[in-house]
């Protein structure tokens, strides 16, 4: 049953993904896009990882798409112009596909040679669901890792600011210019 | 069980077919994408491993790239948003004010 699950949220997550790239339309990416995160939360659920597939269900799915649907339709996603006439985009295309796969056999002889290997921890699948996923993952971001998690704090508020900042538009800097001008 | 590795792989396929959006694709908004697709892949790996080492340090740090890749596409779009203002634009390859 487990197998028959992951196969198939696996196939779903890679279609989606090939779907990202080959649509035609940004509208289309953004929304195999959504469809490659919602796989992904169904693969976290599999792996045991409740509280992550319902962040990423919200974050991604919720926040960033939409964002990035937003953006789209903002600045009218076009069809993008196929390179076909230019000789230049095209070689690049073949070179990129030529290191990609380079990287997916050293990535797969990596996997495959079972280098891969850690030591193991304590947080069983038993000791986790006897406080609860979501218990477990704040008890250790409070404890072990308050740090990274107070600097992401910092981080997105940096990312509010920055995006605001560029967003606005700067008549100032157009009426300074002005008035050096006069 | 299912082998850990059934997972990496499927996570190394996801990114790889990432790589060769960003590489290949012109739309500066397409590749943005790609690249949360990247840490999405690279999220799976990391929840693999904390899934299969008994460890709940993975899923700590994947949440924490959530909250990297949400900074990081609102601030990714606002540049994308101010350039195509500038150049009526979201071609990579019309964006190349900067090269020399």
């Amino acid at each position: 049953m487990e197998l028959v699950l992951f196969i198939s949220l696996a196939a779903i997550a890679i279609v989606a993904a090939l779907g990202v790239i080959m649509a035609r339309k940004t509208v289309y990416s953004a929304l195999f896009l959504l469809v490659n995160f919602c796989s992904l939360a169904g693969l976290y659920l599999l792996l045991n990882a409740q509280f992550l597939a319902a962040a990423q269900v919200i974050v991604y799915a919720g926040a960033i798409v939409v964002l990035f649907l937003f953006a789209t339709m903002l600045l009218g996603g076009g069809e993008e112009a196929r390179g076909t006439s230019n000789v230049k985009r095209q070689t690049s295309s073949v070179l990129a596909i030529v290191l990609a796969v380079v990287l997916f056999v050293e990535v797969g002889y990596v996997l495959v040679s079972g280098t891969v290997t850690g030591t193991q921890g304590s947080d069983t699948p038993e000791a986790i669901a006897s406080m609860g996923n979501v218990q477990a993952i704040g008890k250790l971001l409070f404890t072990d890792y308050l740090l990274p998690f107070e600097l992401a704090a910092i981080l997105l508020l940096i990312g509010i600011v920055g995006t605001v900042v560029l967003a606005k538009k700067k008549p100032e800097i157009e009426n300074r210019k002005s008035e050096i001008g006069n | 069980m299912i082998p850990s590795s059934y997972y990496l792989a499927l996570s190394a396929i996801i990114f790889v077919i990432a790589v060769v959006g960003v590489l290949v694709r012109r739309n500066a908004i397409v590749i943005l994408m790609c690249i949360e697709m990247m840490m999405g892949a690279a999220g799976l790996a990391f929840v693999t491993f904390s899934r299969y080492l008994n460890s709940l340090d993975g899923q700590v740090v994947v949440f924490l790239v959530m909250a990297v890749a949400a900074a990081e596409v609102a601030v990714g779009l606002g540049i994308i948003v101010s350039i195509f203002r500038h150049k009526e634009t979201t071609d990579v390859d019309e964006i190349n004010l900067l090269k020399w």
